[in-house]
C-alpha cells in the first residue's frame, strides 16, 4: 500500500469513524442518563437517510406515519398516568402541556409535511424536516416504552430496547421497503488535500460532527438542563431531590439522541446506500466504541468509534470479506483490557 | 390419580401420538418447537435463573451445525461420532468466550454476547470450506441401531426424546444443590461465596451447559434439513431465542418449551395474515413479536409460566422426613489446625492489625484481637464504627489493605470468601442475603454446599439424592431449632425481617462451621424471638460453638457475650469481660458523650 493509497483509506475510514462517534455518544449519554443501553439508536440513523430521501424523492415519508402512531401511544400512556395521579387545576394543566407536546407537536409535523410533499424544498430545508421527524420520535419512544419501567434493572431494559430493535426494523421494512436509498451530496466535487482528492461530502460530515460535538458540549457545560442531565447521569436519587424530573431527563436525553441520530443519517446518507436494516451495524459499531469509553466517558467513546471506522475502512480495503469479523472481534481485547481495568465486584 | 399426575400423562400421550396425529405442516412445525426448546431451555437456566443475559445462543447452534455438516460431508465421520466433536468443539469455545465475557459487569455480557453471535455468523458465512453464503448440502441422514430417520415422523421421535431429556436434566438440576447455588447467582451471589461456591465456575458452568444444548439442537437442526447455510445462526435469530425464553418465563423449565411454541406458531399465523393485511411481502412478524415483548416485560416481567402454572393443578408437597443427624462436613486439613477440642484458650481467630481503607478514607484501622475456641465474643460499638467492614474483612467479602487473618492456624486474609468458607467459617448478613424466591427449607439447605460434594453432572442424573435427604433433614432440624417450623414451605422473600434473620442463622448453622459470625442477628426481632434466639445461642454455647457477632442491643450482647471487643471510628477503644466495658469511662464516652 502505498502512501496515496493509505491515506485515501484513512481519510475514508475516518469519516464513517465521525459518523459513529455520533452514535457512541448518544448511547454514552442515553446509558448514563437512564441506564438503557439503546440498541436501536442505528434505527434513528436508517431512519434519518431514509425520510430525506423520500423527502428529496417528492414522497410523503412513512416515518411520518410512525410518528403519529408513536404519538398515539404516548398521549395514551400519559393519559392512563394522568388518570391515577390527582385531578387539580394544577395536574389538568400539566396534562394538557404533555398532551400538546406527546399528541400535538407530531400531528404539527405530519401536517408541515402533507403540506410540503411534492413542492420542492431547498436542501436545507429538506434536512431540517428530515431531522425534525426523526428527532420528534425520540422522546415519544421514551414515554410509551421506557418511562413505565424507568426503574427496572439494566438487564430488563437492554432487553426490551432489543425489543424495540426489532420492532422497529420491522416497521422500517413496511414503511420503506427492501429497497435501500441513498440520498443526494451537500456538494458535490472534491479538493485536493496534499496528494489526494478528498470528496467535499466527507469534509461536510467531519466538520458538521464536529460542530454537533461542540453544541453538544457547549449544551452540557453551560446550559441548566445540560447541567441537570449531568446530574441526574451522576446521582439519580439526588437530582431527582432537588428537583430533577427523570422523566424530563429521560425525554431531553432521547430527543437529542434522536437528534444526533437523524443527523448521522444525513449525513452517511450521500456515502453509503441505507436499508431498513442497516441501522443495527451501525449502531453496534457505535457500541464498540461506547464500550472501548467503558460506557461512561465521552472522548474515549468518540476515539474509540473513530478508531472503528479506521479499522473498518482497511479492514474492508485488505480483507473486504472479513470486514464485519475483524470489527467485532475487535470487542475482544477490548472487553478483556475493560475487564483487567475496572475488574467487577458481583452486584448484589 | 391426583389431577398433578394426570396433565402430564396426558400431554406426552399426546406428544407420542402427534405424528400418528398431526398433518405433515404442523408436524415440521411441533419439530421446530422441540428444537427451539433446547436452546430457550439453556436460556431460561442462564438468563431466567442466573440473571447472565445471551443473545448469542444461536452463534452455539450454529457451531453444532457447521461441525457435523463438515466432518460428515468433508470426512465422512458418523453423524453420531460428529455429535461428540461438535460438543467438544463449541465446549471449547465456550469455554473461551465465557474465560473472556463472563467476569465482565453485567451489561458488558449481552453486548458481547451481541458481537461474538455476528462474527461467527460472518464466520460461518466467509471461511473456506464452510460453503459460503450458500452452504453446505447433501448432510448424511442419522441413523440410530440401524434404523434410518429418514422421514419427519421418525426424526420427530428423536428431537422430542432431546427435547425432554434435555428438560428432564434442566428440571433435575434446577432442583438441586448447584441449582439453588445457580438461582442465588442473580442478586446474592456474595451469600453464595460466603458459604464456599465458586461463583465464577458456577457462572461459567451455567454458561458451558446453555451452549451445549445450543449445540445439540444445531446438530439435530443439521441432519434435519440435511443442509446448513449461515441464516438460522444469526444474531436476528439470537434474539429471537431470548425472547423465546423471556415470553415462557423463567420460573420453571416448562418456560422454555411455552416460549418456543408461542414464537413458532404465532410466526407462522404472522407470516400468513401480516402481509395480507399490510398488502407487502416481508417478514413483518417481528413488528409484533417486538411489541409483544415489550408489553410482556411492561405487565408480566415472569412469563406466561407463572400465569399458567396458577391455573395448572399444584403438585404434590414433598412430605417432610423427621430430624436426623448427618455426619459433620470434613473440613480441609482439619487434623493439621491447632484445634483439638475441648480447650478453650486456643485461640480459633486470631485478627493481627487489620486496616481497611476505601479510597483512602479509613474505616478500619490496625485492629486486633482474638477468639478462642467455645467462645462468644461481641463486638460493638457506635454506627459507622467499622464493625460490619471488620466482618467483611475476616469472611473475605472486602480485601484487607494490611494486616493478617488467622483462623485455626491458617492465615486466611488473602483468599477469597469460598476459599475461607472451607476452613470453617460461615457468616450471616447485616442485610440480609436470601434467595427470595426459594423457599426456607431451601435457603437453609444452601448452607451446606461445602458438606456435600455435589457437582453439576451428578445433580443433572440425580446421583446426589441420598445427600439430599440428608441435608433435608439436617435443614428441617435447623430449622426447627430457630423456631420456624411452621415457615419451612415458605417463599424467604415473603417472611418478615425479623423470621429472614433468623432463617439466615439456620443457614449459618447448616454449614456447620467452627466460627460462626452474626451481623447483628436481634435486630428486627420482636421480644419473644430475640428471647428464642438467646436460648439457641446459649445452648450453641454449651455445643463449644464459637461465635462472633455484632450486635447494637446492649442488654443482649451484655447478657450473652463471654468477651466484648468495642470499636470506634475504625478503632478498638476497648476489650474485656462485659461488666469492665460497662464500666469503661472511655466506652461510656464513645456511647453517651460523657463518663454515666
Amino acid at each position: 500500500m502505498d502512501f496515496q493509497t493509505f491515506a485515501w483509506v484513512a481519510q475514508d475510514g475516518l469519516t464513517t469513524g465521525t459518523i459513529y462517534a455520533l452514535i457512541s455518544l448518544a448511547l454514552v449519554m442515553i446509558f448514563a442518563v437512564t441506564r438503557i443501553i439503546f440498541v436501536p439508536q442505528g434505527e434513528f440513523l436508517s431512519f434519518g437517510t431514509l425520510t430525506l430521501a423520500c423527502i428529496q424523492e417528492g414522497k410523503f415519508p412513512g416515518t411520518v406515519w410512525l410518528l403519529l402512531v408513536f404519538a398515539v401511544l404516548a398521549s395514551t400512556a400519559e393519559i392512563i398516568d394522568a388518570h391515577h395521579r390527582s385531578r387539580s387545576l394544577r395536574g389538568t394543566l400539566s396534562q394538557l402541556r404533555s398532551l400538546a407536546f406527546y399528541l400535538g407537536l407530531p400531528l404539527l409535523i405530519a401536517a408541515v409535511t402533507w403540506a410540503v410533499t411534492g413542492h420542492s424544498l431547498p436542501f436545507v430545508l429538506q434536512v431540517m424536516l428530515a431531522l425534525m421527524i426523526v428527532t420528534a420520535m425520540g422522546p415519544l419512544l421514551y414515554r410509551f416504552a421506557f418511562q413505565p419501567v424507568a426503574g427496572a434493572s439494566v438487564l430488563l431494559l437492554l432487553i426490551i430496547s432489543v425489543a424495540i430493535h426489532v420492532a422497529l426494523t420491522g416497521l422500517g421494512l413496511l414503511f420503506f421497503g427492501a429497497e435501500g436509498a441513498r440520498t443526494s451530496a451537500f456538494t458535490d466535487g472534491s479538493i485536493e488535500l496534499g496528494s489526494i482528492d478528498v470528496p467535499l461530502q466527507n469534509i461536510w460530515v467531519i466538520g458538521t460532527c464536529l460542530a454537533a460535538i461542540l453544541v453538544l458540549y457547549l449544551f452540557f457545560e453551560r446550559t441548566i438542563y445540560g447541567r441537570a442531565l449531568r446530574a441526574t447521569a451522576c446521582n439519580r436519587t439526588g437530582a431527582r431531590l432537588v428537583g430533577i424530573s427523570p422523566s424530563l431527563a429521560g425525554a431531553l436525553t432521547f430527543t437529542l439522541a434522536a437528534a444526533l441520530g437523524a443527523l448521522s443519517g444525513v449525513l452517511i446518507g450521500p456515502i453509503t446506500t441505507i436499508y431498513y436494516d442497516s441501522g443495527f451495524l451501525s449502531g453496534l459499531k457505535g457500541f464498540v466504541g461506547a464500550i472501548i469509553g467503558g460506557m461512561a466517558s465521552y472522548p474515549l467513546a468518540a476515539a474509540g468509534a473513530i478508531l472503528v471506522g479506521l479499522l473498518e475502512g482497511f479492514g474492508s480495503f485488505w480483507a473486504s470479506a472479513y470486514k464485519e469479523v475483524i470489527v467485532f472481534t475487535l470487542i475482544i481485547p477490548v472487553l478483556l483490557w475493560r475487564s483487567y481495568k475496572d475488574p467487577h465486584r458481583e452486584e448484589d | 390419580m391426583r389431577a398433578s399426575r394426570i396433565v402430564p400423562l396426558v400431554l406426552l400421550a399426546l406428544l407420542a401420538l402427534a405424528p400418528v396425529l398431526l398433518s405433515a405442516f404442523y408436524l415440521t412445525l411441533m419439530n421446530y418447537v422441540g428444537l427451539f426448546s433446547i436452546v430457550a431451555l439453556g436460556l431460561v437456566l442462564l438468563t431466567g435463573v442466573a440473571g447472565l443475559t445471551s443473545f448469542g445462543q444461536a452463534a452455539f447452534c450454529g457451531l453444532g451445525a457447521y461441525a457435523t455438516a463438515v466432518l460428515t460431508t468433508q470426512y465422512g465421520i458418523s453423524p453420531w461420532l460428529a455429535l461428540i466433536a461438535a460438543l467438544c468443539i463449541t465446549g471449547v469455545v465456550a469455554l473461551f468466550i465465557g474465560t473472556i465475557t463472563l467476569r465482565l459487569g453485567g451489561h458488558y455480557l449481552p453486548l458481547a454476547t451481541i458481537a461474538w453471535g455476528i462474527s461467527l455468523y460472518y464466520l460461518f458465512g466467509t471461511l473456506p470450506g464452510l460453503g459460503q453464503f450458500t452452504g453446505i448440502a447433501d448432510l448424511p441422514a442419522l441413523t440410530l441401531f440401524g434404523f434410518p430417520l429418514k422421514s419427519e415422523r421418525t426424526y420427530y421421535y428423536l428431537i422430542w426424546g432431546a427435547t425432554l431429556l434435555s428438560l428432564l436434566l434442566t428440571h433435575n438440576l434446577l432442583t438441586s444443590q448447584p441449582g439453588r447455588i445457580v438461582q442465588a447467582l442473580a442478586g446474592t451471589a456474595s451469600m453464595a461465596q460466603a458459604f464456599g461456591a465458586n461463583t465464577a465456575r458456577v457462572k461459567m458452568q451455567v454458561f458451558l451447559y446453555a451452549a451445549l444444548l445450543s449445540c445439540l439442537s444445531g446438530w439435530l437442526y443439521a441432519h434435519l434439513q440435511r443442509y446448513v447455510n449461515p441464516t438460522p445462526f444469526s444474531v436476528t435469530a439470537g434474539i429471537e431465542y431470548l425472547f423465546m425464553a423471556v415470553i415462557g418465563g423463567a420460573g420453571g423449565v416448562w418456560g422454555a418449551v411455552i416460549g418456543a411454541a408461542v414464537i413458532t406458531f404465532l410466526k407462522q399465523v404472522l407470516q400468513d395474515v401480516l402481509p395480507a393485511l399490510l398488502g407487502r411481502s416481508g417478514q413483518f412478524e417481528s413488528i409484533v413479536f417486538g411489541a409483544l415483548i415489550v408489553v410482556m416485560l411492561h405487565r408480566a416481567r415472569m412469563g406466561l409460566w407463572p400465569l399458567l402454572r396458577t391455573v395448572l393443578p399444584k403438585p404434590e408437597r414433598q412430605p417432610l422426613a423427621e430430624p436426623l443427624d448427618i455426619p459433620q462436613r470434613p473440613r480441609r486439613e482439619h487434623g493439621e489446625g491447632k484445634l483439638d477440642g475441648q480447650h478453650t484458650d486456643t485461640v480459633l481467630l486470631d485478627v493481627r492489625n487489620l486496616s481497611k481503607n476505601f479510597d483512602g478514607l479509613p474505616a478500619v484501622q490496625d485492629i486486633s484481637f482474638q477468639v478462642r475456641v467455645g467462645e462468644i465474643v461481641g463486638l460493638i460499638g457506635p454506627n459507622g464504627a467499622g464493625k460490619t467492614t471488620t466482618f467483611n474483612l475476616i469472611s473475605g467479602a472486602l480485601p484487607a489493605t494490611s494486616g493478617e487473618v488467622e483462623l485455626n492456624g491458617h492465615i486466611i486474609s488473602k483468599l477469597e470468601p469460598f476459599e475461607i468458607a472451607e476452613y470453617g467459617l460461615a457468616r450471616t448478613f447485616q442485610h440480609v442475603k436470601l434467595v427470595p424466591d426459594l423457599t426456607v427449607l431451601d435457603n437453609v439447605m444452601l448452607g451446606a454446599w461445602l458438606r456435600r460434594k455435589d457437582g453439576f453432572v451428578r445433580s443433572c442424573l440425580r446421583l446426589e439424592r441420598k445427600n439430599e435427604t440428608l441435608s433435608r433433614r439436617e435443614a428441617t432440624r435447623q430449622i426447627e431449632r430457630v423456631g420456624l417450623l411452621d415457615h419451612i414451605d415458605v417463599l424467604a422473600g415473603s417472611l418478615p425481617l425479623g423470621h429472614q434473620r433468623l432463617v439466615e442463622i439456620a443457614r449459618a448453622l447448616m454449614a456447620n462451621p467452627l466460627l460462626l459470625l452474626l451481623d447483628e442477628p436481634a435486630a428486627a426481632l420482636r421480644h419473644l424471638e430475640q428471647e428464642r434466639l438467646f436460648a439457641l445461642l446459649e445452648q450453641l454455647r454449651t455445643e463449644k460453638m464459637t461465635v462472633l457477632l455484632v450486635e447494637h442491643d446492649m442488654d443482649f450482647v451484655m447478657r450473652l457475650a463471654d468477651r466484648i471487643v468495642v470499636m470506634e471510628s475504625g478503632q478498638k477503644i476497648a476489650e474485656g469481660l462485659p461488666d469492665a466495658i460497662q464500666r469503661n469511662e472511655r466506652v461510656q464516652n464513645s456511647y453517651l458523650g460523657c463518663a454515666a
